[in-house]
């Protein structure tokens, strides 16, 4: 009895409960520190987000400990399908009944407490995903099963849309993680990768700096993984052209303000004469070059040989780059064309606010400003607990929640930083490796699934706030105030333990 | 299934680039850019400024001429309104709810420069409308009222002189670099300008901790580090608001100017420019400025010191004077008058019957014009100088030492110089030795290339009161704080000996006092036991009839008072100008006017049709 008593301590990860409970505080104390202010009050205060955050911290906990001590693990794979549509309902019904939080339609008002069904929604996928790729004759290769496994993710992802919290539904692209490490051909990450980098650096940089970067990626691509004669020499080449093809606006920018107009290459802008201007001269034919043109016409002008090389050398990889590059200049066009033409305003306008291209009608770009400015201000060390300005006064919008990482940056500085960064990555690569030890396919995928979910929040989220990526409403796990999203990482991270746990008690 | 490629170990390696990325970026900001930390704490705090109150006007005996109160404007922050009844907020303002939304409109299409400012919507609203909005405000957020000083005119008197004070434009600001912000006010013509250092005070400070919302939390260290306003400095001028007023009714409905000095100190009484800016529109010049500047008649155009003249028959003092002093004139030398000055081959300088020939007390008492063709012949043909453009040069540095053709220096500002023809002026039009005195001759009556402005003319007459000296006019008087330079205390001698001067003032007397029928011009200039002396000018006019000119002062002996009245197309100096400035002279002697029909006359009449303007 003992000795089984000992064996089943031993067989739970410690190290992620500790990390958990790390996270979880420092989220409690940096709500603490956000809604600080002069005539404050204790971070126990119940009626504050500091004293709500500890209710659900002591809620969580006893969640977890369910989970891991009570419920029987074995339930969670026999129950995944009614679970999967149980959630499927509610994010449907959620739309009807729910009210309008900020435009969108994602929250269950229960009285006091209001839920979002979304948060679940990311266990219920995860749990059906695992437990049906771990089935016996799934293969990512078959059609059939592909198609199988995407549509368990894309169900909840549009219907998330659905209720206008696209942010959310963005975390599901990490799933793909999830298909790569069972089998699913890197090529078409890859490819997937490209078309989304692509789409929001079109609608983010325009296409110019799309194109470039695509030629860059390009480049580098081909020469880490092509078969080539003189690397070093593709390498130079290709590089040069990216640079010569960065520094040629800003040449012509430059040469242009010498002359007696001045035009903004980056921003579109045409030098027109206007009435009384001098006639133009010599220098003014540089007002009609267009630098998209003269780089496209550079690159597409090579591209017939490259091909032409490419067949001869039987080089694969850069019949595949050329091929890649052709397809990007088409996406990146015809998103702007789509962009412009197909979609309705309310659509451009949602796009461009999941972007971060217009955040509100009134300032453009505010919300990240602030937040970098919060972390910027931060320093080394940061301001110190409960001294920073630019959280406690309310500079940064959705301090408590998307905005979280503003308060630890600027309160405890890059040393701050680094340890919550850190945390994660542990937390990230701790389930990963767990993942890897176990020998049951639906625990191996169910944590490849928790992984990929904290992972995309981490990124999104910390991405979002020092600028990185586009402003995107989603909480940084564990840390941003909320019981929903608290209680789904909770109960996500701890059926993970608890099947680990299982795992390791029985084989 | 097991991990063939060793793709966990990808992701991985995936995972720490990204982790690297972030930290990448965030060392970036953090330890890198030092810009942010700037910009965290301009977020924090917010200036308040706190506007001065503008300095009071006072006329001479203490009058405010211009005080403050305040103004209720309605300022919108756009970035803070939320929706809103349109329709409610229109009711309790006042306004058309189009109103408010094309306002808002054009602040959302300008919403990039406007950022997390409020803007002014509505200025100048009634205390009433602001109460009533200040009540519901909580309805409306993002709009807030704001109370302002602004300018109030207790009495109509001056507005040219006093000038206006409005928001300062962006050339404003780069001419006084350092100064003023957008949104400061600042005097831009008249006494609100050349005193505006004095007048404007200096702005203070509240410095207040804010979020991100532009909503104040707290004053920053309790209020420590704040500065508060200092007031700015009132000014009293040397205006006589009663005077002033009085002048300004006496010239409704014409043109020109009337400006009284008190000679003893140069100190201006009145300075009239008519038509001039009615008081009230100066507080609100904005509103009423397309009316203004289309106005044909140029009210923002100071005549008094702006406006030049030939000044006509007034000038043959100087003349006179030069002619003693040069000793080609003695008072009582006597010349004829037929019906004027004949010349040549049947040139004639006409003149009005009178009596003929006369001396020099009888010129002046007569204004006749063939007596001063020989002076001024006599001036310019002076054998002492080798030529008739010596003697040219030399009657137009004695004119120069009267204050004509040059700028006298007063504090106000924009003064013009007017001009006095020198050798050169007729050596261009005629060629070098094809003119002699009698080209020039109608210089001697104040016509031709003279061009005088009224301010010239009240300096002149004060000069004449002071016999032979005058103050350099001004219009603010030194007070607490306030200093004036010393040149304005100093004697201005003219190149004329004092000795000549009491009997050029002897004829000025005789043209006003010798009675009815003795051929005195400016008879009607007459007030008992006010002894004024006096000068008629009736100066030709290119475009219409002449225009009516007087000076006087008052009394003959130790004068309190000198008056120069121009009015355009008046016609005869008796006509118009001699009336208004010897009721100018009665109003300020002896506080009521007792002719007062020739008072209503004058205020009634109406000379507008006549003045042709371009």
């Amino acid at each position: 009895m003992t000795d089984q008593h000992a064996h089943k301590r031993q067989s739970i990860d410690w190290s992620i409960i500790v990390t958990y409970l790390m996270l979880v505080l420092i989220g409690w104390i940096n709500i603490y520190a956000s809604i600080h202010s002069a005539d404050s009050t204790s971070i126990f205060d119940w009626s504050s987000r500091a004293g709500k955050q500890f209710v659900w911290i002591l809620t969580s906990l006893g969640l977890a400990g369910a989970i891991l001590f009570l419920l029987p693990s074995r339930m969670w794979e026999s129950i995944c399908i009614p679970f999967y549509i149980l959630v499927l309902g509610l994010l449907v019904v959620v739309i009807f009944v729910s009210s309008d939080v900020k435009g969108s339609h994602s929250w269950f008002d229960l009285g006091p407490v209001r839920f979002q069904p979304a948060e679940i929604s990311k266990i219920s996928t995860s749990l059906l995903l695992a437990y049906v790729m771990s089935m016996q004759n799934f293969r990512l290769s078959k059609f059939k099963d592909l198609a199988l496994a995407a549509a368990i993710i894309i169900l909840p992802m549009l219907i998330i849309v659905a209720e206008s919290e696209t942010g959310s539904a963005l975390v599901y692209l990490g799933f793909v993680f999830v298909l790569y490490r069972e089998g699913f051909s890197g090529w078409w990450l890859g490819l997937f990768g490209l078309v989304v980098a692509l789409f929001i650096s079109t609608l983010t940089l325009g296409i110019y700096w799309s194109i470039v970067g695509l030629i860059a990626a390009m480049v580098i691509f081909y020469v880490l993984t092509g078969q080539m004669s003189h690397p070093w020499r593709t390498l130079l080449l290709g590089l040069g052209f990216v640079a010569f093809a960065a520094l040629l606006p800003v040449a012509l920018d430059k040469a242009c303000a010498l002359t007696e107009g001045h035009i903004d290459y980056l921003n579109h802008r045409i030098w027109v004469p206007q009435e009384g201007e001098s006639a133009p001269y010599f220098w003014s034919f540089l007002f009609k070059v267009k630098p998209l043109y003269v780089v496209l016409a550079l690159s597409l002008g090579a591209l017939p040989y490259l091909l032409h090389k490419a067949y001869w050398n039987k080089d694969l990889t850069l019949a595949i780059v050329a091929g890649a590059f052709l397809l990007g200049v088409i996406l990146s066009f015809s998103t702007d064309y789509i962009f412009d033409n197909v979609l309705q305003p309310h659509q451009q306008s949602r796009i461009e606010v999941l972007l971060g291209m217009k955040e509100d009608p009134a300032g453009v770009g505010y919300n990240v400003n602030q937040s970098k400015i919060a972390i910027g201000s931060g320093g080394l060390l940061g301001k110190g607990f409960l001294q920073g300005t630019q959280t406690t006064f309310g500079f940064v919008p959705e301090q408590t929640t998307d905005f979280i990482f503003c308060t630890v940056g600027e309160e405890w500085g890059f040393v701050g930083c680094l340890v919550v960064i850190a945390l994660y990555v542990f937390l990230i690569a701790r389930i990963i490796l767990d993942a890897e030890s176990c020998r049951g396919n639906f625990t191996r995928i169910y944590g490849y699934c928790v992984a990929a979910c904290i992972f995309m929040h981490l990124f999104i989220n910390v991405g979002m706030t020092v600028g990185l990526m586009p402003v995107i409403g989603i909480p940084l796990p564990l840390l941003s105030y909320g019981g929903s999203s608290l209680w789904a990482f909770t109960i996500l991270i701890f059926i993970f333990l608890a099947l680990y746990r299982n795992e390791k008690k029985y084989f | 299934m097991n991990d063939e490629g060793g793709r966990h170990i990808r992701l991985l390696i995936g995972l720490g680039v990204v982790a690297l990325l972030l930290l990448g970026k965030i060392f970036s900001l953090q330890i890198l850019n030092n810009s942010y930390k700037e910009d965290a704490d301009r977020n924090a705090t917010i200036y308040e400024t706190i506007y001065p109150t503008r300095g009071v006007i006072y006329d001479r005996n203490g009058t405010i001429l211009v005080g403050n109160k305040v103004a209720y404007d309605i300022l919108v922050a756009p970035r803070e309104v939320k929706a809103f009844d349109t329709l409610a907020l229109a009711t309790v303002l006042d306004v058309d709810p189009g109103f408010i939304k094309n306002r808002l409109e054009e602040y959302n299409k300008r919403r990039r420069t406007i950022g997390f400012q409020a803007v002014t919507m509505i200025r100048n609203l009634p205390a009433e409308t602001y109460m009533r909005f200040d009540e519901v405000k909580y309805r409306f957020p993002g709009f807030r009222g704001q109370v302002r000083g602004i300018r109030d005119y207790p009495v109509n008197a001056g507005g040219n002189l006093l000038g206006y004070v409005s928001e300062v434009n962006q050339a404003y600001m780069d001419a006084h670099p350092g100064e003023y912000k957008s949104g400061d006010y600042a005097g831009m013509t008249g006494i609100e300008a050349a005193r505006e250092k004095e007048l404007r005070g200096e702005k203070g400070y509240h410095i207040y901790l804010r979020n991100s919302l532009n909503q104040i939390e707290q004053p920053y260290k309790d209020g420590e580090m704040d500065k508060e306003a200092v007031p700015g400095q009132n000014i009293v001028t040397t205006i006589d608001a009663t005077l002033q007023q009085y002048g300004q009714e006496l010239m409704q409905g014409k043109v020109g100017s009337l400006v009284a000095i008190e000679p003893a100190t140069g100190e201006i009484l009145a300075l009239v420019s008519a038509p001039g800016i009615d008081v009230s529109m100066l507080a609100d010049i904005g509103k009423h400025w397309n009316e203004i500047s289309r106005d044909p008649y140029k009210p923002m155009y100071n005549r008094a010191v702006q406006a030049s003249y030939p000044p006509g028959s007034v000038f043959k003092l100087v003349n006179g004077l030069i002619g003693l002093e040069e000793g080609v004139l003695r008072p009582e030398m006597m010349y004829p008058c037929n019906y004027g000055y004949h010349f040549g081959a049947g040139h004639k300088l006409g003149c009005h019957g009178h009596k003929s020939p006369l001396n020099m007390e009888e010129s002046i008492m007569m204004s006749c014009n063939a007596y001063y063709c020989y002076v001024l012949k006599n001036i310019l043909d002076n054998r002492k100088y080798a030529s008739v453009a010596d003697g040219m040069d030399a009657w137009h540095e004695y004119v120069e030492s009267f204050g004509f053709g040059r700028k006298l220096g007063s504090d106000f500002p924009a003064e013009l110089s007017g001009s006095i023809p020198t050798s050169k002026t007729y050596n261009r039009s005629y060629g070098k030795g094809r003119w002699n005195s009698t080209t020039v001759i109608s210089l001697s009556i104040g016509q031709g290339e003279i061009l005088a402005t009224p301010m010239h003319l009240a300096n002149l007459c004060a000069t004449i009161a002071n016999r032979g000296y005058y103050y350099i006019p001004h219009i603010i008087k030194a007070s607490e704080g306030i200093e004036i330079e010393p040149r304005f205390y100093e004697k201005q001698y003219t190149m004329v000996d004092t000795l000549h001067f009491p009997k050029v003032v002897k004829g000025m007397w005789r043209a006003v006092n010798s009675g009815p029928g003795m051929g005195g011009t400016a008879w009607i200039a007459h007030v008992d036991s006010l002894d004024i002396c006096g000068k008629t000018g009736t100066a030709q006019n290119p475009r219409g009839a002449d225009n009516s000119v007087f000076i006087c002062f008052a009394p003959m002996d130790n004068p309190k008072i000198a008056v120069a009245c121009y009015v355009e197309n008046g016609g005869f100096g008796a006509t118009y100008a001699a009336p208004m400035a010897s009721l100018m002279v009665e109003k300020y002697l002896k506080g009521n006017v007792k002719r007062t029909d020739l008072e209503k006359r004058m205020k009634e009449a109406n000379l507008m049709s006549r003045v042709k303007h371009d």
